[in-house]
């Protein structure tokens, strides 16, 4: 008894040592950002307004498609602060207003209006307006000073005091079943008039009295060329109602406030020798400088895609006079300041460069030294838009300052005077990629796979990675977040998806590494091939395959061809196979081993999954098939394991000396479903293990009162499954299954003896994304990260979620160092690995081994990108940050002369006693 | 030694095989005559069939029926014949040249039957036809269901499942198949289990609670105490005996 009691104390003092080892897992404040970068986005730009509060301001403020509303640093691109509100239509921003220190802003389809301090960023009040979906909004001005808001919506006006969001009055909107109501104007006088139409037949314009919202008066005008008052109308001069119809190609003009004009008067766009490029829709844009005042006579027609006509609006109201034309012209916008109204036109300088310069609005003359050289990067897309601040310089000249939108979303601040005072990309191009809401981009990160192999050791947490946002893609530096390069996509469909495949990585020199990336067009299926340098960008030209076929499935190879690259095999929608690269050698390898060449097939509409062997024509046959009925439950998510992971160890030993070997099946699918029928009690979420060459079904289980989203991580041979429960609103479970097999055969004929365990716990919190963190050759223990929705970082260690966990701790059960299992899965703070740098809206976690075995890389990215390294078991390979080398260093050196000295002696002393 | 049981075998299998033959013929006029049987979950028959052939193209052969039996509790039984002269080598060739043997049963309902709804299509899996042969035909076929009681998947495993490549002269080896049939119906994942928790939570909870219970302070640290105060009051009388002495060297 004695000695097994001694080692019962020291098994457990060493339980004890671990759990301390898991816990103490965190970063100095010294540390902070020292092996983590993050990066803030906020979306596509929607809205922009400089602060024009003082002269001096370096202020922006940016709404965006992402629901943010942030303010940036005009000379850097630092966001000063930013609130994100709720994803989706809910929290879309549907307009921006700038008065003054005040920053008005309807949200979610006219659900809040919101009034926000622009100096701190808090927010000064806000107000739930009426239902109704919303349609416009402007300021209404009394005496020259702005007190309120109108906002339009389908259904009711409503006016709001600007000084507290109280409803001035609200006023239903007449006939409103029959008129779409689709713009307000105000300019200044005591009336404001809603302007809705009714397609194609007439146009109605009301004007209700400011004081008390009643309706002062209200008429229909006969317009039955036009169908939206919101795309082809402005107000232009002193309430001139500008329209312009692609139909007749002309203008059409209408004073809004006189009575006496019953219709529109035309002037055909020949009259005035302009010509609309062929298929263009005509684009009128028109300036009010102030909400007390009415807008400038002058406006621009947008005639084709680079042409733009300067025009101007005679006294009488009727003429029109061209000022300038512009073409070529790519972007046009109005400025004000003070009293002069500028026009900034952008034009073409050449290939790489174009130039903006100040066009007096008035006349049309072009003010001097005031161009201004935007450089066109021809990887970054074409300019989207141009925001103009303009000011008034000591000489009282025109200074002024440009934002430039680009098509990848990205903003580009330029500053005169000086050809081009750049002040750095906004947010670094980048924050365009969470412009979209669907998930179009792809990550891989490589670690040591991009780097050479003789690199030292300081740097192995370097190499790039590559991130792929609709038609562009980049190779960010994984150390410091800084993009490398970025490439322009040509010809990529808005609703394709894509697939990164490094076929070859660095180790093979002289041949470079090369990525591919499958593109393939959602609807038509359709697929083309981008060979690529991961280090440095460029596009390899490497003969392509054609794929006059849609594809349905790629599949890599381990099988090198002559020059190291890993054979990429798709399969067309007929089951013909393509490989790339296919040369002779290839083709010929590929004979030899075509018999054990299998690949699967998921069609989640027809919740069918089936199995296919290559032949040796490179033809295929389909060899097993499993259908989940589609009308009880649909599969969500197919996961199998990675090609290149690696395995902890093949078995255990258990507490009883015996050894509990782990199935270790490489082609094991995790396919996991949710069931059609949503009612919370009938609810479930179906978990499927799946042999990917065989179709056999080796485990079936059902989470039930379970429902989506699902996450799911499998790796080793384990699968940890975090869904909703339904009676819990905010509870998830993770079921983690474990199976052991002794049996080790080819796989294709395995044994049925395998066995499952599982367990369960719940979650405080739901988890939005998850991934596991992998190592070289897995000698460390795994942790999981998930993104939470408080925007935390969850590094779970594997041991939480072992389903081994015993109920009642026996002795077997502490030597095995399992700990004992409770319902409820602790979230501990320690265990953030993103500390306090919040990282929001997290869609997906990647997570790559680095060339040290301790570390592993991690990036969270959505909104925002974070990168950081984990440490599983620890930095057991990694000498301390504090550690002394000048310590360590003048001991040995000591330590050697004093050998040395003594040795001296030694000798001296030997001598002296041999004369002795 | 082996023969014996073997032509039992055979002897059982003769019934069977007459059996089957009018279990074919029920089949062959349609599910019609199970589904007057239905409203009893008396069960009913789908035939199981299978391919083999040299060229890898699929030509599905009957092989025998399942006995599906739906309800509360499902039972499956297979009735199946033996393989003929001709079947049996095409088999081996078929093994030979490393080609597959293929199963498929058509996608049924194990419960609801009444709807009858018209399921198209089959559940196929397979198996390399010379560890099958070398098996001598035992093979386990094992069906799944989802939690509605569809077929949603089959497998076959052979035991032993290598092929080793061993030579199998006997022809009456291959003449009968040695079936493990199962059904299998998904597990339920189980739910936080929170009953035991807290049980073992409160045993806890009382083994410490117990010896803990209302002590006053001087219970408790009467040992810190004690000393502390006999140790004032040694030094308080060794002062007074020391001065004492002082005093009396003064004298």
């Amino acid at each position: 008894i004695e000695p097994s009691a001694i080692m019962y104390k020291s098994t457990s003092l060493f339980v004890i040592f671990l759990s301390l080892f898991v816990v103490s897992e965190a970063v100095f404040e010294d540390q902070v950002g020292k092996f983590d970068w993050r990066q803030q986005y906020v979306g596509k730009t929607l809205f922009a307004h400089f602060d024009s509060h003082s002269q001096t301001s370096k202020k922006l403020f940016l709404a965006t498609d992402k629901n943010i509303f942030a303010s940036f640093n005009s000379r850097t691109g630092d966001l000063f602060w930013r609130h994100v509100d709720k994803a989706g239509p809910e929290g879309a921003i549907d307009i921006l207003l700038l008065h003054g220190q005040d920053a008005l802003m309807v949200v979610g389809d006219g659900r809040l209006l919101r009034s926000w301090d622009t100096n701190m960023g808090g927010l000064n009040w806000e107000a739930v307006l009426d239902t109704g979906s919303f349609q416009a909004a402007c300021f209404v001005a009394i005496q020259d000073t702005v007190k309120h808001l109108a906002v339009l919506k389908n259904a009711a006006i409503s006016l709001h005091y600007l000084t507290n969001g109280h409803q001035k009055w609200v006023e239903n909107l007449p006939d409103r079943d029959t008129v779409q109501y689709q713009a307000v104007y105000s300019g200044g006088e005591e009336e404001i008039y809603v302007l809705g139409v009714v397609p194609n037949s007439h146009l109605t314009i009301i004007a209700y009295s400011l004081e008390d919202g009643e309706i002062i008066k209200q008429r229909s005008v006969e317009a039955p060329w036009l169908s939206s008052v919101e795309s082809s109308c402005v107000v232009v001069g002193q309430g001139m109602l500008m329209c312009v119809d692609p139909g007749t190609l002309a203008l059409y003009t209408l004073p809004i406030q006189a009575e006496e004009t019953p219709q529109f008067s035309q002037t055909l766009l020949q009259s005035l020798d302009l010509e609309v490029s062929p298929g263009f829709q005509p684009v009128l844009v028109s300036s009010q400088p102030h909400p007390a005042r009415s807008p400038i006579s002058e406006f621009f027609l947008q005639l084709g895609p680079h042409h733009h006509v300067l025009l101007q609006l005679n006294g009488d109201g009727y003429t029109i006079a061209p000022l300038r034309d512009f073409q070529p012209a790519f972007l046009v916008s109005f400025a004000t300041t003070g009293e002069k109204t500028v026009a900034a036109v952008m034009t073409p300088k050449n290939e790489t460069a174009c130039a903006i310069n100040l066009f007096s609005a008035d006349s049309g003359r072009r003010l001097l030294d005031t161009t201004v050289i935007f450089p066109l990067d021809l990887n970054g897309g074409k300019p989207h838009k141009l925001y103009v601040h303009a000011f008034l310089k000591k000489d009282d000249s025109v200074g002024y300052r440009v934002l430039v939108q680009t098509q990848d979303h990205a903003l580009t601040f330029i500053q005169q005077p000086g050809t081009h005072t750049d002040t750095g990309t906004y947010t670094q191009t980048l924050e365009q990629l969470f412009g979209h809401n669907d998930h179009r981009y792809v990550w891989r990160k490589k670690g040591e796979a991009c780097k050479p192999k003789n690199t030292i050791p300081t740097v192995k947490h370097g190499g790039g990675s590559i991130m792929l946002w609709g038609c562009f893609l980049f190779g960010i530096d994984s150390k410091s977040g800084s993009i490398l390069w970025k490439h322009y996509l040509e010809n990529v469909q808005p609703n394709a998806v894509f697939k990164l495949i490094v076929q070859r990585t660095t180790a093979h020199f002289p041949h470079p590494p090369q990525c591919t990336l499958l593109i393939k067009d959602k609807d038509t299926g359709l697929a083309s091939l981008h060979v690529f340098n991961p280090i440095f960008g460029r596009k390899s030209h490497i003969a392509l395959p054609v794929l006059p076929r849609p594809i349905l499935q790629s599949l890599l190879l381990p099988v090198i061809d002559q020059d190291y690259a890993k054979v990429l095999l798709l399969v067309d929608d007929q089951y013909k196979v393509t490989a790339f690269p296919s040369t002779k050698n290839v083709l010929q390898q590929l004979q030899e081993m075509a018999s054990s060449i299998f690949f699967y097939l998921v069609r989640s509409d027809q919740g069918n999954l089936s199995g296919f062997r290559l032949r040796k024509d490179l033809s295929t046959e389909r060899i097993w098939e499993v259908v989940l009925p589609t009308d009880v439950q649909k599969i969500v998510a197919v996961n199998g394991k990675r090609p290149n992971e690696h395995v902890h160890s093949q078995g255990r030993v258990m507490g009883d000396r015996s050894v509990l070997y782990k199935y270790l099946n490489p082609n094991l699918l995790a396919v996991v479903t949710e069931s059609t029928d949503t009612h919370p009690e009938r609810a479930f979420v179906g978990m499927f293990l799946v042999d990917g060459v065989t179709g056999r079904i080796i485990h079936e289980a059902v989470q039930r009162k379970a429902r989506g989203p699902v996450h799911f991580v499998h790796s080793e041979n384990w699968v940890v499954v975090s869904s909703s429960c339904c009676s819990c609103s905010s509870c998830s479970s993770c079921s983690c299954c474990s199976s052991s097999n002794s049996s080790c055969c080819s796989c294709c004929s395995r044994s049925n003896s395998s066995c499952c365990s599982r367990s369960n716990s719940s979650c405080c919190s739901r988890s939005n994304s998850s991934c596991c963190s992998r190592s070289n050759s897995s000698c460390c223990s795994r942790s999981n990260s998930m993104g939470l929705p408080s925007g935390a970082i969850l590094s779970l260690p594997k041991m939480f979620l072992d389903p081994r966990r015993p109920e009642v701790v026996t002795e077997h059960s502490r030597e095995e160092n399992l700990i004992p299992y409770a319902p409820e899965m602790p979230i501990r703070t320690e265990w953030f690995i993103n500390y306090n740098q919040t990282v929001l809206r997290v869609k997906g976690i990647y997570t790559a081994p680095s060339g040290l075995e301790s570390t592993c890389l991690v990036v969270a990215y959505g909104l925002d990108i974070y990168q950081t390294r984990v440490y599983p078991s620890k930095q057991f390979d990694v000498l301390k940050d504090d550690y002394d080398y000048v310590l360590i260093s003048s001991v040995l050196f000591a330590l050697f002369f004093a050998t040395m000295i003594s040795k001296r002696l030694a000798q001296v002393k030997l001598l002296n006693r041999a004369w002795r | 030694m082996a023969s014996v049981p073997r032509s039992f075998l055979l002897l059982s299998i003769i019934p069977t095989i007459l059996l089957l033959c009018a279990d074919f013929a029920c089949c062959n006029t349609g599910r019609k005559t199970g589904d007057g049987l239905d409203t009893d979950f008396s069960g009913f028959s789908v035939p199981l069939e299978h391919s083999f052939e040299v060229d890898d193209v699929s030509r599905f052969r009957v092989r025998g029926a399942l006995q599906l039996r739906g309800g509360r509790e499902t039972s499956v039984s297979l009735s199946q014949s033996q393989l003929s002269e001709e079947d049996r080598n095409t088999l081996k060739e078929v093994a030979v040249v490393d080609g597959l043997y293929k199963i498929r049963v058509p996608r049924v309902s194990l419960t609801d039957r009444q709807t009858e709804r018209q399921m198209d299509g089959y559940l196929t899996a397979f198996v390399r036809a010379c560890s099958l042969v070398e098996s001598h035909l035992s093979d386990v076929i094992t069906l799944h269901t989802d939690v509605s009681g569809y077929l949603i998947g089959v497998s076959i495993v052979t035991i032993p499942g290598a092929c080793r490549g061993t030579e199998v002269e006997d022809e009456v080896d291959l003449e009968a198949f040695n079936t493990t049939l199962t059904i299998i119906a998904p597990t339920n994942a189980p739910q936080p289990e929170t009953a035991l928790f807290i049980e073992r939570m409160d045993i806890e909870h009382e083994k410490r609670g117990k010896p803990q219970e209302q002590k006053s302070f001087f219970a408790k640290y009467w040992m810190y105490i004690v000393p502390l105060v006999l140790f004032l009051m040694m030094s308080g009388a060794q002062d007074q005996s020391g001065g004492g002495a002082a005093n009396g060297g003064g004298r």
